[in-house]
């Protein structure tokens, strides 16, 4: 929970899960960020899908990522919007094992000067539900990195 | 599609643009496609292929009474009209139909006859992106420039840069929608929309429309119109999530789409008189620029910069002012398309002298879609 998101005046968009997507809202709800990974390419990949994009095996189970990221893109939108009053980060961060994924970064000062690309990240999980947890970033912690 | 066999034989926009509320978005269709008809000398019982996004091509077809043998309805957002000219030439060439017409039209600002947008919450784009609160393309088409400028060493002034040199071409367009010259300045001192992207480097919002008929290249000189003939064209997409694209210093939909394209043309870099890349943001163009391959990788803002791309430059680029100055009701690559067009038959209002070949690029969605046409004025 960030302070920003406690002050907003509207909800978030809610994601809606399909089966196909079921089994990362449950890692979220517990603290999991869950990607997947091909048994028979090794390929991890996001978002989720229940075969294998890289080689198209069905072979695929799911894995779970160490939290660990970097920002690999990041804009201020200064339009307010469902969930967000004041401006705020949108950003896509590059996973410690590879995948990147849309997200915000929380827990420090939405500006450019706060948020230099290829800052080191760790992932957070902000309850929208009972149903929904949201995975967002904040800037890496050396003691927290290490869970 | 067989290089030089196809041709545009009728080409319009809508009689107005900008601010149009006494038309709705299937009337802007007509109204540009009636113009174009005119400009061909056809009337509705001689088109017998159509093509358009937005509405469907059954909606179009009806609404203007065609019987068509060939109906497109490819939709992949801005630049769907240049999978249609693509589409349109192989289809004719196939023998599949003889005159094909394509429009757009689109109330964008007015929003009369609209429909109302269901986002599917369940999409993946839904899922995964929509919750951390994008509020449209300024705030997810302008992501993949934070990490080009960073990779780059680009800087907003880079950006605004392309908004001043448009604003130059569009000043010679008196159906320019902003004509007034901007400054860098003015440039990045505008209302912040999604930083570093101010107000002046996002497109502008206007109704419009605008259409093409193609034909046989055998037929296209009996018209009363300088025949546009097609001589390459290119397609791709890569994803529906800009988050998820494989580089984000240069779109694979761009790459593949015109590499496509200029193999098929036959033709270098170097032989290209005018150039249109859709601009539905500032940096539009300077991926365009490189991926299309008119310059290296991090060299399209000092290529702009130095003025290759203005008037009297080397590269006359986006000569109507573009997305960003001319007009954007939506899905630009028509009005592109339209200019690329008008250059080639030498009546543009900010006319490049001598137009042989002019390159026509388009983007759809965020990144997610692509089409290349190349025109010549010979076949």
């Amino acid at each position: 929970m960030t302070a920003d998101n406690a002050k907003a005046t509207t909800s978030r968009r809610m994601p809606m899960p399909t089966p196909e997507t079921q089994h990362f809202w449950d890692g979220t709800l517990e603290g999991e960020l869950r990607l997947q990974r091909c048994d028979d390419c090794a390929h991890t990949y996001f978002p989720p899908r229940p075969f294998c994009p890289k080689c198209a095996s069905r072979s695929v189970q799911i894995a779970v990522a160490s939290g660990r990221a970097t920002l690999h893109a990041c804009v201020i939108n200064h339009r307010p919007g469902p969930g967000f009053d004041e401006p705020h980060s949108i950003a896509v961060v590059e996973l410690e094992e590879g995948p990147r994924m849309m997200s915000n970064i929380v827990d420090c000062e939405q500006t450019h000067d706060a948020l230099p690309l290829d800052m080191p990240l760790e992932v957070t999980f902000e309850q929208l539900s009972d149903t929904i947890a949201l995975p967002l970033f904040k800037p890496a912690t050396s003691t927290e990195v290490a869970s | 599609m067989k290089r030089g066999s196809v041709a545009v034989v009728g080409a319009a926009e809508t009689t107005e643009m900008g601010k149009i509320p006494s038309l709705s978005t299937i009337g802007l269709h007509a109204d540009a496609a009636l113009n174009a008809m005119a400009d061909a000398g056809l009337s509705p019982s001689d088109i017998d292929g159509v093509a358009t996004a937005g509405i469907s091509p059954t909606d179009l077809a009806h609404y203007l009474g065609i019987t068509p043998t060939y109906a497109d309805g490819t939709a992949v957002g801005g630049c769907s009209f240049m999978l249609h000219v693509r589409h349109a030439a192989a289809a004719i060439n196939e023998g599949l139909c003889t005159t094909v017409l394509i429009t757009h039209g689109e109330s964008g600002r007015s929003g009369v006859g609209v429909g109302r947008r269901g986002a599917n919450a369940t999409s993946l784009s839904s899922q995964f992106e929509a919750p951390y609160g994008p509020m449209g393309p300024p705030t997810l088409f302008t992501l993949p420039w934070t990490r080009y400028a960073h990779e780059y060493g680009a800087s907003t002034v880079d950006l605004a840069n392309v908004a001043v040199t448009q604003r130059a071409w569009a000043a010679h367009n008196p159906r320019a929608k902003f004509r007034d010259p901007i400054t860098v300045d003015d440039v990045l001192n505008a209302k912040m929309i999604a930083d570093p992207f101010t107000m002046l480097l996002c497109c502008l919002v206007t109704d419009g429309g605008g259409a093409l008929i193609l034909t046989s290249a055998d037929r296209a000189k009996d018209f009363p119109q300088k025949p546009a003939y097609i001589l390459g064209t290119g397609e791709s997409v890569e994803t529906p999530m800009v988050s998820q694209m494989a580089d984000f210093t240069s779109s694979s939909a761009f790459t593949v789409s015109g590499a496509k394209a200029f193999a098929e043309a036959e033709i270098a870099h170097g032989d290209v008189d005018h150039l249109m890349i859709y601009d539905a943001f500032a940096h539009l163009p300077i991926f365009g620029l490189e991926d299309l391959g008119f310059v290296g990788k991090g060299e399209a803002p000092a290529f702009i910069a130095d003025g290759h791309t203005a008037m009297g430059g080397s590269l006359p680029m986006n000569t109507n002012g573009g997305g960003l100055s001319y007009m954007h009701s939506g899905m630009y690559g028509m009005y592109a398309l339209q200019e690329s067009v008008r250059q080639i038959r030498g009546i543009a209002p900010a006319q490049v002298d001598g137009v042989e070949i002019a390159v026509s690029h388009g983007v759809g969605g965020m990144f997610g879609a692509s089409g290349t046409i190349i025109f010549g004025a010979s076949a």
